[in-house]
């Protein structure tokens, strides 16, 4: 640790300033919130004489900067590599969350096989397990394109505008039924099941104290937000129209909806489908989402959701939709930090997969193993026919 | 105002051992003047940190438990409707002015944890407990509170702190807080404590227990939290599990695995983890720490 950097501690030269601005900015670059009260703070943190070695300023400003638990995991790894001096300026945290992550799994690993008793096989095993799982994963992909033929028929059925008609009655059923929910908080109101003493008595004051007008309260409403997230990847390329026409309904007819779009990367795209015209919001969209039809990395999608769109886009009364068969290149430890970050923000969320139709599915795609112990509903769809008989469940969502 | 050692070493006396991270960030709180939020697992002493501040600094503990639907009325301030109905009813026929002047003054408002807060002579601790179960309007409602320490209350007019009360604020993440209050915050992640550590709070909250007693429930209790479990025993079942060891008059838990499984009851809290802790699996444990 740098020493005599931070021994300097009496009057904060201009080099100290600098440096601590420099290590605010790795902080932001990394993800953390940190606004200019919390810098001002820090700096009265190092004037003081109580934090005078470089592990109580460690600590102090760890309190001081993070804000949540992956902060507060990752901010040792980034103090150490700022301070020390080794110039490390940005992306320390995808080293740091990879040693964090390795670390869990190593911890992980060994409480399992302390569990089991024999400790070597067993681990063996396991990573053997786990080659076969991916190996099981690529040749379901390669399923995915022998079953061109079948699938691209309920496609095809899809462009009729038959077809694109009910996808929006089926949307406009599900906003109706979803978005009503009381919540436990009252408003005044003409007539409700509750009177509002605070605003009767001062009614009454001009009646001498004869409470005359009555003042009522009742629940009040919160529309059910809907955010969906589709995955427009390579491999989900035959379900993404039925999809994309069902979000397009979704945002016609719900009163609060949001739609993304991932597959490499994260774009919201809920101004190009709000255009009334469904032909004209498919092409708005091809031009907006670049990419599509590439791989999928969903674990970073919605890392990138979460951190940018999240606070704006989700309430307690979200739903979150995810569109997507779970093939995920990217890590799967990723995706399920991720999911579990999601699932603290919304109410509840759904996972479509249009590979449960399959017979003998069992979702084992290592992404999706990862997502499922967050996911509040998991159930196939395809086709419009299966979003139509999952009505009933959304609705109870 | 204390500094960092002396806060460790005043709460080690009222019974709480900290680590050297808590109490920096509790020597933050006098220093920055911010409210501390505490996040954890049920059961890692979030509650009593605020309990165990108070008591060193010898101030009043108050404390708001939240819940869905916590509104001004339950939190901030409320008229007391049954006497300001009485007053009327004793004032009729006289100046209405006066009447309302009457009713809507100091003596007809309830303060609730809120307001008590900061009306106070000796600044207090206030406990905002579990503050991820109310919702997103109390929330946004709170900061500002946390910001302004003040409120208005449009019968009264607007009512200023006249001490800044010491904030705790705790959650277990059950739903994600805004960013606003966070970054308003400073932030501890408290866990459960390492055996050395929770054998120090056995030995402070039990000083009539024998060390290598305490140090054994510790290291056990380590061990039982690293079984698949549907609820971790937390540091409050770890000191009841202590003291009902003690009254019971044992001294070795590898002498006495009957009476140390009947008195499981202290520790697991589900049928399910019960049925999980089967003897032999507590003879297996008992044996690694003993």
């Amino acid at each position: 640790m740098a020493k005599p950097v931070l021994s300097t501690r009496e009057d904060l030269g201009p080099a100290m300033r600098r440096r601590l601005a420099g290590f605010v900015a790795t902080l932001r670059d990394n993800g953390l919130q940190v606004g200019l009260a919390e810098t001002r703070d820090a700096l009265t943190v190092l004037s003081d004489r109580d934090f005078d070695r470089p592990m109580r300023v460690k600590t102090a400003l760890r309190a001081l900067f993070c804000g949540r638990r992956s902060d507060w995991d990752a901010f040792d790894a980034l103090f150490d590599a700022f301070w020390s001096g080794r110039g490390v300026k940005t992306r320390v945290a995808t080293s740091a969350s990879a040693q964090v992550s390795q670390k869990t799994v190593k911890s992980l690993s060994t409480s399992q096989s302390s569990n089991s008793g024999d400790e070597l096989p067993m681990d063996v095993e396991r990573r053997e397990e786990d080659g076969e799982a991916d190996a099981g994963g690529q040749s379901r992909r390669e399923g995915a394109s022998r079953h061109d033929l079948i699938a691209r028929t309920d496609f095809r059925k899809l462009a009729d505008p038959d077809e694109l008609a009910e996808a929006h009655a089926l949307a406009e059923r599900l906003s109706r039924k979803m978005r009503v929910r009381l919540t436990r908080r009252d408003k005044v109101a003409a007539r409700g099941p509750r009177l509002d003493l605070r605003r009767t008595i001062r009614a009454s004051l001009a009646h001498g104290g004869t409470p005359i007008e009555l003042v009522k309260r009742r629940p009040r409403h919160k529309p059910l937000r809907l955010v969906v997230l589709v995955d427009a990847s390579g491999s989900m390329s035959l379900y993404t129209a039925v999809f994309l026409r069902f979000v397009h309904g979704v945002l016609d007819h719900f009163r609060e909806a949001e739609a993304f779009l991932f597959h490499t990367r994260l774009v919201h795209v809920s101004d190009a489908l709000r255009e009334k015209d469904a032909g004209r919001a498919l092409d708005r969209l091809g031009l907006m989402a670049e990419g599509v039809g590439g791989g999928t990395r969903i674990g970073e999608s919605l890392a990138t959701f979460n951190r940018w769109h999240a606070a704006r886009v989700i309430h307690s009364r979200t739903c979150v939709m995810i569109l997507s068969d779970g093939y995920d290149t990217g890590e799967p430890d990723l995706l399920g930090t991720e999911m579990a970050a999601l699932r603290r923000r919304c109410k509840r969320i759904v996972w479509l997969n249009p590979l449960i139709g399959w017979d003998g599915y069992t979702p084992e795609a290592r992404g999706m193993a990862a997502a499922l112990p967050h996911v509040d509903l998991f159930a196939p769809a395809h086709t419009l026919e299966s979003l139509m008989a999952l009505e009933p469940y959304l609705a109870r969502i | 105002m204390l500094d960092r050692q002396s806060i460790s070493d005043r709460l080690a006396t009222v019974g709480y051992i900290a680590d050297s991270g808590l109490a920096t960030a509790l020597a933050l709180m006098d220093l920055l003047k911010r409210p501390l939020l505490l996040e954890g697992a049920a059961g890692v002493g979030k509650t009593e940190v605020a309990k165990a501040l108070s008591s060193i600094h010898g101030v009043p503990l108050i404390r708001l438990q939240c819940h869905e639907g916590l509104d001004r009325s339950d939190a901030l301030y409320e008229w007391n409707y049954q006497r300001q109905l009485l007053a009327i009813k004793a004032r009729e026929g006289q100046d209405a002015d006066a009447t309302e002047a009457l009713i809507f003054s100091e003596k007809y408002l309830m303060q609730r944890p809120l307001l008590a807060a900061i009306r106070q002579d000796v600044a207090p601790v206030l406990l905002i407990d579990e503050i991820d179960r109310a919702d997103e309007e109390f929330e946004a409602f709170l900061l500002e509170v946390l910001s302004d320490f003040q409120v208005s209350i449009p019968e009264l007019g607007t009512i200023k702190a006249t001490s800044i009360p010491r904030v705790v604020l705790t959650c277990n993440g059950t739903r994600e807080l805004s960013d606003a209050l966070r970054r308003r915050c400073l932030y501890h992640a408290l866990d459960f404590p390492d055996v050395d550590r929770e054998a120090r709070i056995i030995l402070a909250r039990l000083p009539d227990i024998d060390t290598t007693l305490a140090l054994q429930i510790a290291r056990l209790v380590d061990r039982i939290r690293k079984e698949d479990l549907a609820k971790i025993p937390g540091v409050a079942e770890t000191l009841d599990w202590a003291a009902a060891l003690v009254g019971m008059g044992i001294s070795r838990l590898d002498d006495e695995r009957e009476a140390l499984y009947d008195t499981l009851a202290c520790v697991l809290k589900t049928r399910q983890d019960r049925m999980r802790m089967t003897p032999e699996v507590l003879s297996r444990l008992v044996a690694k720490v003993a």
